[in-house]
């Protein structure tokens, strides 16, 4: 089986988010880059497919050459081989046009990423890919197993999920616990440095809905503390005070 | 021309979310004079329901019973939707955030070549570039997005816009689609959900609860300051990584993002994944023993105690008081 799974490199979810240039850029100082956490579920899940049923498992990211260590890193982990597709990621769509160009080059039978990456949190590239290609598309998918050519997989939806079952070749938008984060050891980090990382062109550079600009959210005031033996006095302030109740 | 609205229901109403949607739309139009906000409604549900719709400003909802829309099976309810949009002439689609409506959203992106943006904060500025604000980072920050295509999708996060609804009704009009056997290649074979509870996505009000309530038989009283106050129950991620809660109880960066007027938490540190799920709620209040945790910086309100002494004697001032 040949599986593709979506990488996208993002800051560390406990950077402080903030903006230089006029709040027209991410300001990356001091910052850590990661594989983006429910892409890293999708990444765990694909290497116990692949261990599994055999074939090969290849990552793909949509970024310049700073995401490399973040390839190299999903290599560590187990993918066998890279591809950068070399520009900035400028939105959803041209992320899609992207991943679905080199995905059907590629003849993938599953398509795995997360459910969204946690910096634009869109969660819309695995439905585009999907329509672009023909494929069903399922997120967020917190199960996955394949039997045969039948893959059974549990969709979240509020309150619960729904058990869903389709047939290869689709994609999914993942999610825990589809699998247990794997960490790399220190022989995939020694063999990640030989596996293949192919940095490969853009092909359609049409964007739909690209940001312009960044805000953040206004500072939050102090807390207001209320003695633990006065809590009706907290009823109140949620009364009359925050208009909540 | 109209603006579409896709709206969804479960167990027989159409979800309140839904109607911000609809609301949402019906503030754009008279920003935009796209005319009337349509809905589109698929499967089985009432006649009188979905005209009461019309109390959120839809003028009209059409009616895709077809029962094979019951389940929402993503590429049906996809293909569906775009026919309703071709046949309404619409530029503009508007539908609230739920693991649905992205699901479905994004493959219309791709159908009717529409520019598409998520966790859309509040109406765009139309007056020449069109620009929608947006969610980021976890609601650690907000985008500017400027949509260039003719047509639209805007996927709008919970609490965008005030709901008021009227006694309004819309028509209701059936609506033909052709929906191939692909369209449903997939099936779902069974559904599991908490049922006649508050969903924690759509809740207005959420109670949390940590690790420092000690284990799961500790719930009971979450549970009951909950009901008194007809809130969802959530959890932090600890919590439902040791399995004390189900997973889909989990608030935070990874689990369900939470836009609530009020946020309780107890026992709850703040760890920052922890307040990426939260904080786009209005008001937060932080119940710790511990006056060092770091949720007190986040919160608009706090009391410093031991939670099992303070839920029971907060449960009984708000049944007082509610």
């Amino acid at each position: 089986m040949k599986i593709l799974v979506c990488i996208t490199h993002v800051p560390d979810t406990t950077s402080k988010i903030q903006f230089t240039a006029d709040n027209t850029k991410f300001d990356t100082t001091g910052v850590q880059f990661i594989i983006g956490p429910y892409d890293d579920y999708a990444l765990a899940r694909a290497v116990e497919l692949r261990d599994q049923t055999g074939g090969k498992l290849t990552v793909i990211n949509v970024g310049e050459a700073e995401t490399e260590p973040t390839l190299r890193k999903a290599l560590a982990i187990g993918a066998d081989e890279a591809i950068r597709v070399n520009s900035n990621p400028k939105d959803s769509f041209f992320v899609a046009k992207q991943i679905a160009h080199y995905a059907k080059e590629g003849n993938y039978d599953l398509i795995l990423m997360g459910r969204e990456s946690i910096d634009f949190n869109g969660g819309m590239v695995h439905g585009m890919v999907g329509e672009l290609l023909n494929m069903p598309s399922f997120s967020p998918v917190m199960k996955l197993e394949i039997e045969g050519n039948v893959v059974k997989m549990a969709r979240e939806i509020e309150g619960g999920k729904e058990l869903v079952e389709a047939s290869l070749p689709l994609i999914a938008g993942c999610q825990e616990p589809i699998a247990e984060w794997k960490i790399p050891n220190m022989r995939g980090i020694m063999s990640a440095r030989t596996k293949p990382l192919t940095v490969v062109e853009v092909v359609a550079d049409e964007t739909q809905a690209a940001v312009t600009g960044y805000q953040l959210p206004p500072a939050k005031g102090s807390v207001k503390l209320i003695d633990k033996d006065n809590v009706e006095e907290l009823v109140k302030l949620l009364k009359n005070e925050a208009k909540v109740l | 021309m109209s603006i579409l609205v896709y709206i969804e229901h479960s167990e027989g109403k159409v979800k309140k979310t839904s109607l911000e949607a609809v609301a949402f739309a019906k503030a754009l139009t008279s920003q935009t004079g796209e005319g009337d906000v349509v809905a589109v409604a698929l499967g089985s549900i009432s006649d009188d329901e979905l005209a009461a719709v019309g109390g959120a400003g839809a003028a009209k909802v059409l009616h895709a019973a077809d029962s094979r829309l019951d389940a929402g099976v993503i590429q049906a309810h996809a293909s569906a939707v775009a026919q309703a949009f071709q046949k309404e002439g619409s530029k503009t689609l508007v539908l609230a955030k739920s693991s649905l409506g992205d699901a479905v959203a994004a493959r219309l992106a791709i159908k009717l070549e529409a520019g598409l943006v998520s966790n859309v904060v509040e109406l765009p500025k139309t007056d020449g570039d069109y620009m929608v604000k947006r969610s980021i980072y976890t609601g650690k920050a907000f985008a500017e997005t400027k949509v260039t295509t003719e047509n639209k999708i805007l996927a709008v996060k919970k609490n965008a816009i005030d709901l008021k609804l009227t006694d309004a009704k819309a028509q209701v009009e059936s609506l033909e689609v052709s929906l191939a056997d692909s369209d449903f290649a997939s099936k779902i074979t069974s559904t599991e959900r908490a049922t006649g509870e508050v969903l924690l996505p759509e809740a207005d009000i959420v109670v949390s609860g940590g690790r420092g309530l000690k284990g799961p038989e500790n719930w009971g009283m979450l549970e009951e300051m909950a009901k008194t106050l007809g809130a969802a129950t959530g959890c932090s991620k600890p919590v439902s990584d040791i399995g004390w809660r189900p997973h889909h109880e989990h608030v935070g960066q990874t689990g369900v993002k939470v836009a609530p007027s009020l946020y309780i938490a107890v026992g709850i540190s703040g760890a920052i994944q922890h307040l990426a799920g939260v904080n786009s709620s209005k008001c937060i209040v932080v119940i710790n023993k511990d006056p060092e945790a770091p949720f007190f910086k986040a919160a608009d309100y706090g009391i410093v105690g031991d939670a099992f002494d303070i839920i029971p004697k907060l449960t009984k001032a708000l049944k007082a008081e509610l």
